[in-house]
């Protein structure tokens, strides 16, 4: 390891950037240039493109034209975009709100009483949602919320016969549908999050509060909360970031439909890039989607800080 | 300490921002003109659609030659036709063999521009939207192999819907693509039902189709099985275009289709067909989740007897034969007036092998064997030539039907393209999401065909 390039390093020939480096950091570097060549190829090299492509009018083969602003002139005055966004923000509540809420309910009562196998068994049930496929889940969920499907088999049995509906095909209802797959899909990994954060807790704590009688709501708000606060912030991240870009499990339930009522900007993009093949729109449209969510994101982050200081 | 630190820190700032404008100046010139082809960027239709800069290329009659040569082929997934054509001419033609990649449909109109835009593009492709790939230089033209295999003398109204002229109006110039198995869109029906509510002959007027559907309604059948998802695109756009075709004339929608200056779909024989499209909905002759029905669940229904008629095309005709043997028939409305287009592939502009390629491709239309195959996997007779052998099908079976069907529409110059082709974008941007809000009673029939007219407009 010492042998190659060191003498190198001292001499009047270094290049000047590298005069600042010492050896051992040279050796830092190197081991994180394969990683960083991937970062830089995969993602900031088309973060840039993405940027430039947003000036142009072009179709991803073709000649393109500079347009300047305009293409995100179009993504500021197109109703059916700004709709996409909208839609995007009420999915926050699905992706984010309802996951880790009872993500951290379920994990809480799992850490308390569902020790052994029943605990193993309850988290591989809830992680099993992040292991198929979602493709597979995709199809499972069409079958499940079609007319004559589970959900609407168990609310004729109860005798709400009459507000079975195509959930997915509704004009009111399908988003909220989607929004379930997307609960399905986020309450499991988000429940094992916060237990892994939760068995970090030192179990003193648990007991003390026991002999002095706390009650388990007051466990929960004074212990358990406050103990998993950074795993919360993890999971609203996560979580918002998944709503905000959600573009998959929409694809494969329903396109964006009926109408437009599911359409959100991630599929938004594709649909301009790859079906109308306008790529400066897309991107366009990629930048103010990535702004959106890093001015979402970043309160998030500061709110964690601050309570942490 | 501080000043090795600050100075470390201004290494890695410096190597960090260096990298940063490495990638910034590598992305600065305009994305399409880095193209390292010139095809790309040259004027296509000035240089590829001048007969005699390109006839000079081709020999007197092009083939595979004797040396090996293997052809790229990107097809559709679900679409046997590419593979068994490639098995019977590699056995046919030793030297000549193949390299097949598919994808799904969407995806394969998806990823085309971009695969016949690099360097080793595939040599024959399925190809929906051709407009844009002509545009773009992307695609060989085929007008000399029309000369050097005698394409010309063949019915010529095959050849319409891929024809494209210097303006990139589809209908007139030269050939692009080659269409095979015209498929024929028209009504199937169930048999069994049909005579249920007693239908001895197909309907021929509106008038005749909406006493039978009334019929089906009140003896509690599903009217009309139909799919209208946004996962598999607005089916609702079958019954509509024929509609259209029954209030209006189809030649008009032909325009429309392939671009024709001045050509709108806003009119009042239309808007006349939209409304009666909205009145069946209002009914209830669709199902009432038919915003939710994927085309695999629609078939899937249909062959389980769930519905009376349903629009549809007959490439599902090996599912319906399947599915209820003997008992689907097939009538195209208004009569010998149907939905047909030929399934298009094309040969890339870059392709390594477009002699060999154009010459397979005629053989498909010529060779007796191929053209059974034709038959057999899609459904449709081949086209091509006048005199080509159309390989006998099972008396009684739903292909027949369709075959005489689609001769019908042939000898009457009744078929039109369909309207979900005009622009790439038209089908999943404005008919499927309109069809769905008609169906929700969120948009009327009007603001439909207004929208679509918009559309079609600004898509060009």
């Amino acid at each position: 390891m010492s042998a190659p390039a060191s003498p190198s390093i001292t001499t009047r020939r270094t290049p000047r950037l590298l005069r600042g480096v010492r050896r051992d950091h040279l050796v830092g570097w190197l081991f994180v240039v394969p990683a960083l060549g991937f970062y830089v190829m995969f993602v900031l090299q088309p973060l840039v493109l993405s940027f430039q492509y947003s000036f142009y009018d072009w179709n991803g083969v073709g000649v393109a034209t500079w347009v300047g602003l305009d293409n995100y002139a179009t993504v500021f005055s197109d109703e059916e975009l700004l709709n996409a966004i909208f839609n995007a923000f009420k999915l926050i509540f699905f992706f984010s709100v309802i996951p880790v809420t009872v993500g951290l309910v379920t994990a809480s009562i799992i850490r308390g009483a569902a020790r052994g196998r029943f605990g193993t068994v309850s988290r591989t049930v809830l992680f099993l949602p992040q292991v198929i496929p979602l493709v597979a889940a995709g199809i499972m969920w069409n079958w499940v919320l079609a007319k004559s499907g589970t959900v609407n088999q168990i609310l004729s049995a109860v005798g709400l016969g009459e507000i079975t509906r195509a959930w997915l095909g509704d004009f009111d209802w399908a988003l909220a549908a989607v929004g379930v797959i997307g609960v399905w899909v986020l309450l499991g990994l988000i429940t094992l999050l916060l237990l892994t954060g939760m068995s970090k807790i030192d179990p003193a704590l648990f007991e003390a509060a026991r002999i002095d009688g706390a009650s388990a709501w007051s466990e929960f708000r004074h212990i358990t909360v406050p103990g998993v606060r950074n795993e919360l912030a993890v999971c609203l991240t996560i979580t918002v970031i998944a709503a905000l870009s959600a573009f998959d499990v929409i694809y494969i339930s329903t396109n964006g439909g009926p109408g437009f009522a599911t359409l959100v900007p991630g599929l938004k993009i594709y649909i301009l890039a790859f079906v109308s093949r306008d790529v400066g729109t897309a991107s366009a449209l990629a930048i103010v989607l990535m702004l959106l969510v890093l001015v979402t994101i970043l309160p998030i982050q500061r709110l964690v800080r601050e309570s942490d200081s | 300490m501080t000043m090795a630190t600050s100075r470390r820190r201004t290494a890695q700032q410096t190597l960090a921002s260096l990298g940063f404008a490495a990638i910034i100046v590598a992305g600065c010139a305009a994305p399409g003109a880095v193209a390292t082809t010139p095809p790309a960027s040259a004027p296509p239709a000035a240089e590829s659609t001048e007969p005699s800069a390109s006839a000079s290329a081709v020999a007197s009659v092009p083939d595979c030659g004797t040396e090996p040569v293997k052809l790229n082929i990107y097809h559709e997934t679900i679409s046997e036709l590419m593979p068994q054509l490639s098995a019977e001419f590699t056995k046919q033609y030793p030297n000549v063999t193949f390299d097949l990649k598919s994808d799904a449909f969407a995806n394969a109109t998806a990823n085309l521009p971009r695969l016949l835009s690099g360097d080793n593009p595939p040599d024959i492709s399925r190809a929906a939207q051709l407009i844009d790939l002509a545009k773009d230089g992307l695609l060989l033209n085929l007008d000399p192999y029309a000369t050097a295999y005698g394409w010309d003398a063949w019915p010529q109204a095959q050849f319409e819907s891929v024809r494209i002229n210097e303006d990139f109006k589809r209908g007139s110039g030269s050939i692009i693509a080659w269409p095979v198995n015209p498929s024929t869109v028209g009504v199937f029906y169930n048999k069994d039902l049909a005579a249920q509510i007693g239908m001895t002959e197909p309907p021929k007027t509106v008038e005749e189709f909406d006493a039978l559907l009334a019929k089906a309604k009140a003896a509690g059948l599903q009217p009309i099985m139909e799919w209208n998802a946004s996962t598999s695109g607005g089916g609702l756009a079958f019954p509509l275009q024929n509609l259209m075709a029954a209030y209006g004339d189809h030649t008009k929608i032909n325009e429309w289709v392939y671009l024709k200056e001045g050509a709108t779909i806003d009119t009042p024989e239309f808007l006349q067909a939209a409304k009666k499209l909205e009145e069946w909905i209002k009914a209830g002759y669709f199902p009432e989740d038919v915003n939710a029905i994927e085309y695999s669940d629609a078939a899937g229904r249909f062959g389980k007897g769930e519905g009376v008629f349903t629009f549809n095309g007959d490439w599902q005709n090996g599912g319906y034969n399947t599915d209820l043997p003997g008992k689907v028939g097939f009538f195209t409305f208004p009569e010998s007036v149907g939905q047909s287009a030929g399934v298009t592939y094309v040969i890339a502009a870059k392709s390594k092998n477009p002699d060999c390629a154009a010459f397979f491709l005629n053989w498909a239309w010529t060779n007796e064997k191929a053209r059974e195959i034709d038959v057999a996997v899609g459904g449709a007779s081949p086209g091509g030539p006048p005199d080509g052998s159309v390989p006998s099908v099972p008396e009684g079976s739903v292909t027949a039907e369709t075959l005489a069907a689609g001769a019908a529409v042939n000898a009457n110059s009744g078929a039109m393209d369909f309207i979900a082709n005009a622009t790439s974008s038209i089908f999943f941007e404005s008919w499927t999401p309109d069809l769905q809000k008609l169906v929700g009673g969120r948009i009327t029939p009007e603001e439909l065909l207004k929208n679509a007219q918009e559309h079609w407009t600004t898509s060009q």
